[in-house]
Order: structure tokens, then sequence, then C-alpha cells
């Protein structure tokens, strides 16, 4: 037996595999496939204070290795997730997340209070990375004071654990992470979506009605992943990697660059079943290789000289 | 409604031109309950440009072998690759997704309505009408004679009515500009098919005031509800058609 758990701070998780966020709806859509219990945890759809009907279809396009979406937080908000939602997934046997949207810091403040409320809700990810919504989302991620600000206005108001989602779309994403650290972070979840665009020249116009959006799947993960490796050797506090996750090989290589946890995104579109395959490949790998525990695996990297 | 995700087996891959085929596939175990309207996902196995799956009808059904068709139109990398298929190839497949058409009561008169490959859930519901008594007809659409596939099929359910673009089969024109329906009454309209076919027939539906049902055909990642990109503008907002659809009353879209 391997001991798969890790933990943030006093928060523990089973093992270290989660669902992204807008990848595993609320959780119950993943019921004919497999039990979410199983997992970690589950981070669920991005919410808002208020429903929102999102982008214009199209939203998505297919390119090489990946995904560009454009959905823009399509999302009932959070009254209904109150109502509908929680008390149907609250029974779930696993750490869920609620991934925190807004267009103001008042906005990620006044939604981090309710859901504080919520006790089977243990942690929140705090968004400050959409690519796809013209206010809020990444403007927050992408300029230094306001991410320190958001983080900083969201920890005060905030009592449990707090995930900070970085965007890849910074010149120095190190920089972002210090500094949602300092402002008191227990985590920080990388990467969100690269911006990115396609053009179909059939009909001479952008693929996405949002002309750009957000690009996904195996195309990015080597970019994920030396992102990970930087934010892991610059702070203190646990990573959760994501970008590109299909296969157990692929989340071994963010445990091994220092990720303390991986979050699982496009794969499950494609196989629904992903999330659990991968949890079971990395306990494969451990026994293999002589592991007892996933914390051997986690930052070996940096923890051995690399010739 | 559980649903499944199998390797299933190609039994038969008939090319009907140099772009139309039919896929039958074989499931080890019984099928599940299949619904006229529903879809699967194939995953097209061999290329990082068919990354995602492809949604596709389900065609006809044949619960005694535990076989189903597909009818696939080389639109792309993935379908081509599907055109190349082979008897004993597998394709991993998730299935059944989606609603289904309403069954009408015995004394309407149906009329369906397709074209392209919109036409291949069409044979499916034909066949399902009739098995609940009705007589459906077809209405189908094509561009030209060398188009025009699967009549055999579609005559032995029900009546064919045809449309050619050029007039080279059946009456000139688009399936809206065809005589049935400025002479005859019909009850209700069950349609798949081009946007563009699609919307006109809408537009006649709403103007006659004949119930309708289309099955939508929108690009989607998933198919079950969890990446929201094939969402459709509709009375009750933003839906996805993979899980709200693929069939919907044209009185909820605000097209």
């Amino acid at each position: 037996m391997v001991n798969l758990g890790i933990n943030i701070g006093d928060l523990s998780f089973k093992n270290p595999i989660l669902t992204a966020s807008g990848t595993c709806g609320y959780g119950p859509e993943l019921d004919d496939f497999f039990d979410v219990s199983r997992l970690g945890g589950i981070v669920i759809k991005g919410t808002t204070l208020e429903p929102r009907e999102g982008n214009a279809y199209p939203r998505m396009a297919e390119t090489p290795s990946g995904m560009l979406n454009a959905v823009g937080l399509q999302n009932k908000g959070i009254d209904y997730f109150e109502s509908h939602i929680y008390p149907v997934i609250r029974g779930y046997d696993t750490n869920i997340i609620v991934n925190v949207n807004g267009n103001t810091i008042d906005d990620y403040v006044a939604l981090s209070k309710r859901i504080d409320k919520l006790d089977k809700i243990p942690a929140i990810e705090l968004n400050i990375s959409c690519p796809n919504v013209k206010q809020g989302g990444m403007i927050f991620g992408t300029n230094l004071d306001s991410a320190r600000a958001v983080t900083k206005a969201v920890r005060s108001a905030y009592s449990k654990k707090l995930i900070v989602k970085l965007s890849p779309n910074v010149t120095n994403i190190v920089d972002f992470a210090r500094v949602v650290e300092e402002e008191g972070a227990d985590s920080i979840s990388l990467i969100n979506t690269l911006l990115g665009m396609s053009v179909d020249i059939e009909r001479m116009k952008p693929s996405l009605s949002t002309i750009t959006g957000g690009l996904s799947g195996p195309a990015i993960k080597p970019v994920a992943l030396s992102m990970v490796w930087q934010v892991a050797k610059a702070v203190k506090i646990p990573i959760i990697g994501m970008g590109g996750i299909m296969t157990a090989s692929d989340a071994i290589e963010f445990f091994l660059a220092g990720a303390s946890a991986v979050q699982v995104g496009t794969a499950t579109f494609i196989d629904p079943v992903a999330p659990v395959k991968i949890l079971d490949g990395i306990e494969r790998y451990l026994t293999l290789k002589g592991f007892s525990d996933i914390r051997e695996l986690i930052g070996y990297l940096n923890r051995n000289p690399i010739k | 409604m559980t649903k499944h995700i199998d390797d299933l087996k190609v039994v038969e891959n008939k090319l009907l031109t140099n772009d139309f085929c039919v896929i039958e596939l074989k499931s080890e175990n019984k099928l599940p309950v299949l619904s006229p309207g529903q879809f699967v996902q194939v995953k097209v196995e061999g290329s990082p440009e068919t990354f995602l799956r492809r949604p596709i009808s389900i065609h006809d059904v044949d619960y005694s072998g535990n076989r189903f068709k597909l009818l696939i139109q080389v639109l792309g990398k993935g379908t081509e690759m599907l055109y190349k298929l082979r008897v004993d190839d597998y394709l991993n497949v998730i299935y059944p997704l989606g609603n289904s058409f309403s069954i009408p009561e015995k004394k309407d008169r149906v009329l369906l309505i397709g074209g392209g490959t919109g036409i291949a859930p069409l044979l499916f519901l034909g066949k399902r009408l009739k098995e609940n008594g009705l007589n459906p007809e077809f209405l189908l659409g094509f561009r030209n004679r060398s188009r025009v596939i699967l009549i055999e099929e579609f005559s032995n359910i029900g009546k064919v009515h045809l449309t050619t673009e050029d007039g080279s089969y059946g009456e000139k024109g688009y399936v809206t500009h065809h005589s049935l329906l400025t002479s005859d009454s019909i009850d209700k309209i069950y349609c798949c098919g081009p946007d563009a076919m699609m919307h006109s027939v809408a537009d006649y539906c709403r103007s006659k005031g004949i119930f309708c049902e289309v099955s939508l055909e929108n690009l989607m990642a998933c198919g079950f509800g969890i990446c929201l990109c094939c969402i459709v503008n509709t009375t009750r907002g933003n839906l996805c058609t993979c899980t709200e659809g693929p069939v919907f009353n044209i009185k909820e879209l605000k097209w």
C-alpha cells in the first residue's frame, strides 16, 4: 500500500488528484462514469454572485493536441448553487472546492463570504486568470498590484483554505506566485489557459465568437510544467499543477517538478474516467518505483541535484 | 440514464459515395436503450488534429444483434479516418447521449425533413414511428442526383419526397420549396440538416403554426454537459445541445 494523501495546511486530501474547474460541472455530471468521491477533490465550475449566460456560440475550437474555449463563466450564480446544487453534492466524500469569480474586488469578497458559510466547502479557488471575460478574471491575474489587492481582500474575508489560480499570460509568473503567497494564500494552482486564437479559413472569420479564447490540452503541458517548476522553487506553499494532463505519466511529471497535487481538466472531456485512471496509474508507478508515499515524489527534482 | 464507454467492433463499413459511409458497430454486451435523436461520441485515434471526440447521430439500431449504425459524411480529418475504418477495427464510443424526438399521436400526419448527414437520425425515427402505428413520410433534400443516398432504406419505411437543388432528381429547389408543403396539411414536422435548412423549415412551421422539432449539430467538446461549449440560445437561456438537446422544439429556440 502506498500513501497518496497530501495536505494543504491542515486540510487533508485522500489523494492528489482533483478535477479542474469548468471540466467537471458540479460533480453529478460525472456520476454516470465514476464515483467522484474516489478523488482528492473536485473544483466545481466558475461561480459568480449573479447568474451568467457566458459568451455567444461558437465557444470552442479544436486545435492540434488541444482546444480553445471561450465559455465565459456561464453559471447559475451563488443563490442557485446554494439552494439547488450544494444540497445535492454536499454528501460527496471528497473536498469540494468552489472556483470564485467576480468583476470587482467587492464581488470576490462578497462571494467568498457566502461560500465561507457552507460547511462542506473547505476551500475556494480564487480565479484571477479567466481569459474569457471582459471584466475581472485575467485582469486581476496579469497585474501584480491587482493580484495583491484581490488576494488580500479575500484573505481577510474568508476563513478556510484559499487557493489562488494563476494566469500563464504574464511575463514572470513567479512574481505573481510570491505576491499571493505574501498575502496569505494557502496554495497556488496553475496554470489557467493560455490566450489563443484560431481562424476558420472557409468562413474567413475567427473560429470563436470572442475572437480569442483559452488554450488547454496537451499542447500547453510543457509550458505548464516549466511554470510549476519555477513557482515551486520560489514559494513555500503547496502547488496544484495543471495543464494538459492526460495520463498518469503527465501527472507524475508535475509531481516531480514540484506540484503537491494536480488537476485533470480537458482530458475528462475526451475520457470521462481519465481522473481515476490517472489516480490508479500513479499508484502503480509508486509501487513499481518502490515508493511508499506520494510525498517522496513531490518536488523530487528540487531535492535532487540535476546534473 | 446510464452512459457507457465501450470499445465497439466495426462489423460493416458500407461506402455509399466517395464521402458518405454507413458504419455498423457491434457491442459484446446487450445494447442499452437507444432513442431516435440520440448520438454517440466516437474517439478518432491517430492524429493530434483529432483531439476531441466526434459526435455522431444514431442512424439505425438492431437490438437482436446488439448493433447500431452511424452515417458518416467526410468533412474533415476525423470523419476521413472514420470513412477508412475496416471490419474488425474497434471504435471507442461514449453512448447514448442527448435527448430524443417526441413520439406523436397515431392520428398525426408526420413529415421528417432532412438533408446531408442530417438524414441520419430520421431513419431511426421513421422506424420508431412506424412501430408506433404511424405512417411517417420523408422529405429529403440533396444538392444533385449524384448526392442522393439511402433512398431505398427510407422508402421501406414510408413515402419519400425529394428535392435536388438543380432539379436532377425529385422537385427542383430546397426542401421548403417542395409542393407538399404548399398543398398538404402536415401535423408535425421533425427536421435535421444543415443550419440554413433547419432555419427555413422552422420559419415555415412558425408561419403555419405547425409543431416542429429540430435536431442541432453544434460543436461540442465533451458531449455530456461539462464543457458548456455547445450551447444554443433558448427561452430558458443558454442550454447545452448535448444534454438538453440535440432535439429542441422550435418554440424554445431564439432563432
